[in-house]
């Protein structure tokens, strides 16, 4: 465990970078929360949907008659109406194929809306979807990624031949001497499976539409506002502030999959003017399995030219993602989000790379925690092992002869990512000598000579955060961008401000969801004004038309950590330089000789004139005409920031996709059983450089949190279907979230190299073992199998799989 | 034959309520919007998430798997309960000091799983808190904080006992 | 996912429960623990139109000590069994295969009736029970009978129990001081249904033989099974690596379910030899002990 420094201070220490409990705790551990379906309004009715039960099919005449005639029942919603009342969802694509908050003639997955009851309550309006006659004519259906580019797979949309949304050819750096230069080629093909977070909390949504002022007010667990509110006006076809979104202070957790739902604010917008009266729907955890959203699926094929001592001198892949039945916005990020990172810690300056999104019948994705660098680094890492095992070189040499040196950064990859800081060798050898590496290695030849199956697993990787939004014009050529406005950014906003009495007041919209931002602000403003933690107070709840928001707010991407409290300092510094000018007027000294600590202005240079801050403050409020005619005596600060280094993509297709690039470092040993193939874990190390560290205590908690869901991809989760688009994973009985008995204890070790982007020098962290433990997992288990010839290229290692390719190693004549 | 009326009686955090119900309404919605107590939270109606985790007659059970009208006569203890006089118990406080949640969903059946847990066993191996505590789902933590806390509360609970 | 309507009766005896399953027919299901059948109303798999709630039924929540088997009433709660020194004394293989079931919260609800009722392939109580030969006892129209386990598990889902039939009793023989047990599965989480799991009793001779054999798996098949060829293969046998090995082979006759998203048939197959053979090992190893 990681060892933390006590929460009370000394004199002249800061509150940043201390286990400071969270404040939010109180009311959560008192069932005080306020969670989205806590809300409740006048004359609020209920939404339940009709789904779909086909992976495909064509859609006839909707019978609601006698829904409507059920009493309770206030209105239905079909999909018709929807294509009448809406447009089609924007996205980055183009052509892109028409999605609506429901399906109109057609479905394309399982659990796609066709229909809306709203009732007296949901039990009402569950009675009312059993009396719906939906005139349904199944179509086949495709499921699998190769199958859906054939030439005679079920064609999904008229727009999208061959069932692809999206598809780019890149290069960058020089690939012909590469090749050239290589020793060798090695080869892999991997699979990484759909699964999502499954937040314990689903998805919620209160609508409620004003006639008279043709306005919306929704309440809803969303993640952003992001692009989101955007979309939904476009789509309902209204200005931006006639749409007036509220988040919740308290969400029950979200990695991403909470930004899948907002198509469900228009569909209930839709509702609720349909039915003119405020409507609330609550997904509930089988609507939230078949049809929410999950990450995507992948196949990559992926060659690495290397030289006979490990260098890797080029990449060559192909990745193929799949976004389900249709593509929705920030898809097509999945393919392109992780590009300025796609060389990871290594000096790889050589990349050829084609990706392709494609559509099949299974349901819709978002960026589910990690962002698909879990997909990246499956891929990426276990080429590195297979390089290793090629070249009889140990796994952590090839590593350590690839990384990217320290004195390299700020280090610019040849897709255009700029890393802002770090110590690749010195992280990872920290991990190793934790781990005993050396003596395992022996351990684990001495144990593989018993037969035991033992294996050790690696995974080295960036890991980025702060979307710089720009990306996601990858999708289009350098030629179709040029032609559009271009799009850049990362930024986040905080107000501060200060009463009578000295005590300040924050005003955030980072919209948390269990990550404790308010206890967070509460440091950093602390330090800054030199007052407590408890004399700042946050108030953290979003509001479109009372909170300062652009397209990039939110909590995703492990923004607030880093360009979330840059803000906060920002806005403090704002108020602090009134503050001064106030003071320095009150002290008859110059601002530049003043300085604060202990609730206090005073002269550098002669302590014993000061002030304290409360007077200021007191002045300011209470005595406005007192002071300067010129002096700005309102007590408040807005930051701003955005990332300097969020530019557009460039004409090569280079583009800093993230802003702040950490970077972990797994070891880990796993024994199978060779008869179940069950696998448990000995022991694992996994080592976090995030910069700086702004609570120990958090922090913790994010990397335990990561790792429980790199372990939930690794074996356990996967949103599964049969050949037909049928859902094998519909409950929380077959969709298996790991339990306390499942994960190990991990040991966390972190170094920090500060970011020089940040004002605290931290980086994001968010999504931690998320992105890496599914890969240092896999080359565990590739270790283990090794002596059996067998190849880890897909997951999730159940035993069940890993079973049969034990079995089939063993059968085969070459064994 | 007892013909069945609707009204129930039914004490929850020590306050009784007499409430006409549908016999169909689950007791975690009869609790929440009902009574208006939303500390139980509902995260599957199907038993496995254990979000909605509630002292029934003092034994730890789903609300979401038993009727509301099932619980006539019953004692129930919700998450509510737990602080007194605006004091968190020391379970609670454990929870607070080590992080042993983050976003508070899974948190209100933790914490009477946890009860419950330790309640029966007053010093349990690290092991015995992870079996104890299998029932419910945590997509934050990964756990490990809230065994911390289990582990935590364990100790200062015993030298509670002591002290008296 | 919220049940549809139903009409509810909550009867204080088992006299008159059975009335109201004669009055009802098959529109009427019984309520027991609802671990298993309120969440099938929440999905609106089960939408009965009655509901009879036997959890008032004071009289069927009991554990009894007989001479040679243990009575448990039909209400009695998973966990109070579990928990119970007497039948962990006594019969401990129902002690450590109801450990197995779910989590400690469902066990609180979860009653012994209603799992027997309820018939699901892989539930752990039916396994045991299987394998010790105890009976159940069920209350009818025509008033009381006795069933044998097998007959209970004649086919899925307790196909042996009729719908206007209560289970009222179950009863457990009590181990012989000359028999040993073993209780494994394999589950793909800690508490989830098992993909396969293994019960076994064995009666001890004289230098390890083997007298008699019980053996039974769950999660393999419809419901239920004993593994026949497995204890033929047994009884009679001095127990050693071989003679066990060549027992467990004969598990896979035993063995009839498709492929499923979790597990192959297959697997499950080559699971319940490798299961069959380390619960008959866990047996053997305890009675050395003794
Ligand atoms: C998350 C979870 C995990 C679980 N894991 C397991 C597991 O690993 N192994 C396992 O075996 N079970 C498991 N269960 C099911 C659990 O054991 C149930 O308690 C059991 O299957 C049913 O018992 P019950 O008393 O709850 O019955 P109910 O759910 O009330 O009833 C089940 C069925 O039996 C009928 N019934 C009940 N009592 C009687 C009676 N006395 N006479 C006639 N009919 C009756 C009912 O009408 C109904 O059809 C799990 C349940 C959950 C929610
Ligand atoms: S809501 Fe009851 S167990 Fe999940
Ligand atoms: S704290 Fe979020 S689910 Fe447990």
């Amino acid at each position: 465990m990681t060892t933390m420094p006590p929460a009370s201070k000394q004199a002249g220490e800061k509150w940043v970078g201390r286990s400071v409990p969270r404040r939010e705790d109180l009311r959560l551990l008192t069932g005080r929360g306020r969670f989205i379906d806590d809300f409740e309004l006048p004359q609020l009715k209920h939404a339940a949907i009709l789904r779909s039960p086909y992976a495909h099919a064509e859609i006839g005449e909707i019978d609601v008659h006698a829904a409507l005639e059920l009493p309770g029942v206030r209105g239905v919603l079909t999909g018709r109406e929807v294509a009448a009342m809406s447009r089609p969802f924007a996205v980055g694509v183009s052509p892109a194929p028409k999605y609506y908050a429901s399906a109109v003639e057609r479905a394309r997955f399982v659990g796609e809306p066709v229909a809306v009851v709203v009732a007296d309550d949901r039990y009402i309006a569950e009675d009312a979807l059993e009396l719906i006659e939906v005139d349904y004519r199944p179509l086949p259906a495709v499921v699998d990624i190769e199958a859906a580019m054939a030439a005679d797979a079920p064609q999904l949309h008229e727009e999208c031949p061959n069932n692809i949304y999206s598809q780019r050819e890149f290069v960058y750096g020089d690939m012909e001497s590469a090749k050239k230069e290589a020793d060798r080629v090695v080869t892999g093909r991997f699979l990484f499976p759909k699964y999502g977070s499954t937040p314990i909390e689903t998805y919620g949504v209160i609508a409620s539409y004003d006639p008279f002022a043709d306005q919306y007010e929704i309440w809803s667990n969303y993640q952003g506002p992001m692009v989101g509110h955007a979309l939904v006006a476009q789509a309902l076809g209204i200005a931006e502030n006639r749409l007036r979104w509220i988040i919740p202070t308290d969400i029950g957790g979200g990695f991403g999959i909470k930004t899948g739902l907002y198509p469900y604010i228009a569909l209930m917008a839709m509702a609720s003017k349909r039915c003119g009266v405020p409507v609330k729907w609550i997904e509930d955890r089988q609507e939230h399995l078949i049809a929410s959203a999950t990450g995507t699926d992948r196949l990559t094929e992926m060659e690495a030219y290397v030289k006979s001592d490990g260098t890797i001198l080029a990449l060559k892949d192909r990745a193929i993602d799949n976004t389900g039945g249709y593509i929705r916005a920030p898809e097509p990020g999945c393919a392109y989000r992780s590009i300025g990172n796609h060389t990871g810690a290594y000096q790889i300056r050589n990349l050829e790379r084609e990706v392709l999104v494609v559509g099949t019948n299974k349901c819709l994705t978002a960026p589910n925690r990690g962002y698909t660098c879990q997909h990246l680094y499956f891929s990426l890492e276990r080429m590195m092992d297979k390089v290793a095992a090629e070249l009889d070189i140990d796994p952590a040499e090839i590593r350590l002869r690839n990384f990217i040196a320290a004195d390299q950064f700020p280090y610019k990859t040849a897709t255009g990512g700029l890393y802002d800081s770090g110590d690749y060798a010195a992280a990872f050898r920290l991990a190793l000598q934790r781990f005993d590496y050396d003596n395992m290695r022996q351990w684990q030849k001495e144990a593989r000579a018993e037969g035991r199956l033992i294996g050790i697993g690696l995974a080295t990787v960036v890991e980025p955060s702060v979307t710089n939004i720009a990306y996601v014009g990858l999708a289009k050529s350098y030629l179709e961008r040029r032609k559009e406005h271009p799009k850049s950014g990362s930024g986040e906003a905080i107000m501060v401000k200060m009463d009578p009495l000295g005590k300040v007041h924050v005003i955030a919209a980072t919209n948390p969801q269990g990550q404790g931002h308010d206890t967070v602000i509460s440091q950093v403003v602390a330090d800054q004004l030199g007052i407590l933690p408890d004399d700042v107070t946050v108030s953290n709840v979003l509001d479109t038309h009372q909170r300062l928001t652009s397209i990039t707010s939110g909590s995703y991407s492990s923004r607030f950590s880093s360009a979330g409290t840059t803000a906060v300092v920002l806005a403090t510094q704002r108020l602090k330089e009134k503050l001064f000018r106030i003071a320095g007027h009150l002290l008859d000294a110059h601002v530049e000789s003043l300085q604060n600590d202990s609730h206090k202005i005073f002269v550098r240079e002669q302590p014993q004139r000061s002030i304290e801050i409360r007077h200021v403050a007191g002045t300011a409020h209470w005595n406005q005409s007192g002071l300067p005619e010129d002096m700005d005596v309102g007590l408040y600060g807005v930051g701003f920031y955005n990332m300097p280094t969020s530019e557009p993509p460039t004409e090569f297709d280079q583009v800093n996709s993230s802003n702040t690039y950490g970077f972990i470092a797994e070891v880990l040993m796993v024994e199978i059983d060779p008869e179940t193939g069950a696998l448990q874990f000995l022991k694992w190390v996994s080592a976090h450089d995030a910069g700086t560290v702004i609570n120990p205590l958090l922090f913790e908690g994010q990397l335990q949190g990561g790792v429980a869901h790199g372990i939930g991809g690794a074996i356990f989760e996967e949103t599964a279907y049969d050949e037909n688009g049928q859902i094998l994973t519909g409950s929380f009985m077959d969709y298996l979230v790991p339990t306390s008995m499942e994960i190990p204890e991990v040991d966390m070790i972190h170094q920090e190299t500060p970011s020089p982007l940040t004002a605290l020098g931290s980086k994001g962290t968010g999504e931690a073992s998320a992105m890496s433990a599914p890969a240092a997992i896999a080359n565990a288990v590739a270790d283990a199998l090794r002596p059996l010839g067998i190849e880890v290229n897909e997951l999730p290692l159940s035993p069940n799989r890993i079973w049969h390719w034990i079995k089939d190693a063993q059968s085969s004549p070459s064994q | 034959m007892r013909p069945v009326g609707r009204k129930i009686t039914v004490t929850v955090n020590g306050e009784q309520y007499v409430r006409e119900v549908e016999p169909r309404l689950l007791l975690a919605d009869f609790l929440r919007h009902g009574l208006q107590l939303f500390g139980t939270h509902v995260g599957c109606e199907h038993g496995v998430c254990g979000a909605c985790t509630i002292l029934f007659d003092g034994v730890a059970q789903r609300s979401c798997l038993i009727f509301a009208i099932q619980a006539d006569g019953a004692e129930i203890l919700t998450v509510e309960s737990l602080a007194q006089s605006g004091k968190l118990n020391l379970l609670q406080k454990a929870f607070h000091e080590h992080h042993g949640l983050q976003c508070g969903f899974c948190t209100p059946g933790m914490l009477m799983t946890a009860l419950e847990l330790l309640r029966e066993n007053p010093s349990p191996s690290d092991q015995e808190v992870r079996a104890g505590i299998s029932g419910v789902l945590c997509r934050c933590t990964g756990y490990k904080q809230i065994v911390d806390s289990i582990n935590a509360a364990a100790l200062a609970i015993a030298g509670a006992e002591a002290a008296e | 996912m919220k049940p549809a309507p139903f009409e509810y009766f909550v009867p204080t005896s088992v006299e008159e429960a059975v009335e109201l399953l004669a009055r009802h027919g098959d529109d009427a299901k019984v309520l027991a623990g609802g671990q298993s059948l309120v969440p099938m109303m929440n999905f609106r798999l089960a939408q009965p139109a009655v509901l009879i709630d036997i959890n008032r039924i004071v009289e069927l929540g009991y554990i009894r000590e007989g001479d040679s088997s243990i009575a448990i009433g039909a209400m009695t709660r998973q966990r109070v069994v579990e928990t119970s020194p007497m039948v962990r004394d006594k019969c401990a293989i129902l002690s450590e295969a109801l450990a197995n079931v779910g989590h400690q919260a469902i066990r609180n609800r979860g009653t012994m009736g209603g799992t027997l009722a309820h018939g699901d392939p892989a539930a752990e109580v039916a396994t045991v029970l299987l394998t010790l030969g105890g009976s159940v006892t069920v209350a009818g129209p025509q008033g009381k009978r006795e069933l044998s386990p097998e007959e209970l598990l004649a086919g899925p889902y307790a196909a042996g129990i009729s719908s206007d039939e209560l289970i009222v009793e179950i009863n457990f023989p009590i181990l012989a001081a000359n028999e040993t047990h073993g209780f494994l599965e394999m589950s793909r989480r800690h508490g989830d249904f098992a993909l396969a799991g293994v019960a076994a009793v064995l009666r001890m001779g004289e230098g390890n033989i083997c007298e008699r054999a019980r053996v039974a798996l769950c999660g393999v098949a419809p419901t239920p099974v004993r593994a026949t060829e497995v204890e033929n293969q047994l009884t009679g046998k001095r127990l050693d690596a071989s003679t066990i090995q060549a027992a467990a082979e004969l598990a896979s006759r035993a063995v009839d379910c498709e492929d499923e998203y979790h597990a192959s048939r297959e697997y499950r197959t080559h699971l319940c030899q490798v299961y069959v053979r380390r619960t008959i090992q866990l047996a053997l190893e305890r009675w050395g002990n003794n």
